[in-house]
């Protein structure tokens, strides 16, 4: 075998967006040696929600520790790190900057380049790990929490966005209907599985289109259109299956992340698609996806589910390309909290 | 010995490197709070201009609070890294007891006081005549109690912080004890002063690791205090 360690790009990379703690090692972008995970869900859940102040405390009692299991379980030491890459926007503010600053200081301290990572670019790249044959451009759906995209990607790091939401993220229309009928915090994961039990059919909720925007996305519409509906149950004392409603609302998401994609595949010309973000471990949205593109002759391809959460290795996944590119961020890289895809 | 400070609680950044003598370099910045972005960049200066090998410092001393959430977390961060880095301890300095050590010397009693807006400060007492004697520990307060406990207590006092700015006029009104303002050069944060008391600090083994260290809020957060109020004390 050739020896080619000389020539191996080792990433130590730091995440702190939103509420978890994360960094991983990441070997030349695609072969993850460590990633650990701090998450503060447990937390959050008291408060129906992620508390941005309370994310931001916890991020600074754990970011060390969570460094420091990272690079133990790569078994590598920090000096043997070539470049250390921080997401550095979108998220919140305060949780960014724990991050950030942490990353900088490392950086600066141990003599090495620092490479700041856009967050969503991060998630994209999730694929890169669990898919070493993908590779751009593909077209790839980005869903989560905080984001609704459908983008090109037409190479590492380069991207053309074809769609975003014009209102609510997915992932937010879950929890926020998730809220109303009582599943709780995070509404993801528990409408997911409350809908197993339930026929998608049941109730005809709306499908949004943006005029003029073929790839755009609305969520507060049929989110709307959930909470009339429980209204109007009630006032009409009638019962609500919860298991219908719940695959029923999930099912009018999915139909429309599945067809604007698939659409977009077909009448561009590209014959992979791609999911990222926590969104994407939605079992009823995998499923319908697989049988799309199955259909339609795509090859699919999207991450494991603790890599479609925030995690580090996708950042050092994504801060590998960047970094091979030569992009190097300054000692006064800031948390960009609005940060823009396809923006520095 | 050998200290870096760093001092990011306010509106105020300023990094030092102090010995047990003499402060080599102290960079402060009383302007725009965009600590994110100044804070590196002004060690960085400092240690270029030295000449330092940051390797040779011995700890990293850090006003551990209160103050301003954001401006605690990149200070800490920013030292939590480097410590991390460089395999450095940490040393936790009050925030509001190294700004009485800025009047090292005065015979009066110190009182720091910090806005922290709702008509409270944050603020604690202090002589510091010789050694350094913590007489009321730093904790947030409301300023006209804070002018009761000075007169029950009938020593002259010396006042500096941001408060001062805020508050100034209510305490020439209220106050009946003898008072006076700090000048310019020690009337706010000063790295060299967290980190000339983090050699006292260091010389007693009060060291924390970079990864142990926390900043202290002195507050919680408002979803912690909305929630207590409606459930009572929990923990956490």
């Amino acid at each position: 075998m050739m020896n080619i360690a000389d020539k191996d790009v080792y990433i130590l990379a730091i995440e702190s967006s939103c509420d978890e703690t994360a960094a991983a090692v990441v070997r030349n972008g695609r072969e993850v040696l460590s990633n650990v995970i701090a998450s503060q869900i447990d937390l959050h859940t008291l408060y129906g929600g992620v508390v941005p102040e309370i994310a931001s405390r916890k991020h600074i009692e754990k970011i060390n520790q969570v460094i420091e299991a990272a690079l133990k379980e790569s078994a590598m030491p920090l000096e043997e790190m070539t470049a250390i890459a921080v997401t550095y926007g979108p998220g919140l503010v305060g949780a960014l900057l724990v991050g950030v600053a942490e990353a900088k200081a490392i950086a600066y301290g141990a003599g090495k380049p620092l490479v700041g990572v856009h967050h969503i670019e991060g998630h994209v790249s999730a694929n890169f790990i669990d898919h070493p044959d993908l590779e751009p451009p593909f077209i790839c759906l980005i869903v989560s929490g905080g984001h609704t995209h459908l983008v090109v990607v037409k190479d590492y790091g380069e991207f053309e966005i074809l769609g975003r939401t014009r209102d609510d993220a997915a992932g937010e229309a879950f929890d926020k209907v998730a809220r109303a009928v009582g599943l709780g915090y995070p509404g993801g994961p528990k409408i997911d599985k409350t809908a197993r039990e339930g026929d998608p059919k049941a109730i005809r909720f709306p499908r949004a289109k943006v005029e003029g925007a073929p790839y755009d996305f609305s969520f507060s519409g049929l989110k709307s259109a959930v909470l009339n509906y429980l209204n109007h149950a009630r006032m009409m004392g009638e019962e609500v299956s919860v298991p219908d409603l719940a695959a029923s609302f999930q099912y009018a998401v999915v139909d429309v992340l599945v067809s604007h994609t698939v659409e977009a595949a077909k009448v561009l010309g590209y014959d992979k698609v791609a999911m990222a973000g926590g969104v994407a471990s939605n079992s009823a949205l995998r499923e319908e996806m697989r049988r799309a593109c199955k259909r339609t002759g795509l090859a699919l391809y999207y991450p494991s589910p603790i890599l479609c959460t925030d995690n580090g290795a996708m950042i050092g996944a994504a801060g590998y390309y960047e970094y091979q590119k030569g992009i190097r961020s300054g000692w006064d890289l800031n948390a960009v909290p609005n940060l823009k895809l396809g923006e520095r | 010995m050998k200290l870096l400070g760093i001092e990011s609680s306010s509106l105020v950044a300023s990094v030092a490197v102090v010995t047990e003598d003499v402060v080599t370099a102290e960079y402060t910045v009383n302007f725009k709070k965009t600590h994110s972005q100044t804070l590196l960049p002004m060690i960085d200066e400092i240690v270029s201009m030295l000449e330092l090998d940051l390797g040779e410092i011995d700890a990293i001393a850090v006003a551990g609070g209160p103050g301003s959430f954001t401006g605690l977390r990149i200070g800490s961060a920013t030292a939590k890294g480097l410590g991390l880095a460089l395999g450095k301890p940490l040393i936790h300095v009050p925030t509001l007891e190294a700004m009485a050590y800025n009047l090292w010397g005065s015979r009066d009693l110190i009182c720091p006081i910090m806005d922290a807006r709702r008509s409270q400060v944050y603020t604690g007492l202090y002589h510091v005549h010789r050694d350094v004697e913590v007489v009321r520990d730093q904790c947030p307060m409301d300023i006209h109690e804070l002018m009761d406990i000075l007169d029950d207590r009938g020593e002259p006092v010396i006042f500096l912080g941001d408060g001062v700015a805020v508050y100034r006029k209510t305490i020439e009104e209220e106050i009946h004890v003898p008072c006076g303002f700090a000048p310019a050069h020690s009337s706010r944060q000063r790295a060299a002063s967290v980190a000339a008391l983090g050699i006292e600090y260091y010389q007693k083994g009060l060291t924390v690791t970079a990864a142990g260290f926390a900043p202290d809020y002195l507050r919680k957060s408002q979803a912690e205090r909305e929630r207590e109020e409606q459930y009572g004390q929990v923990d956490g």
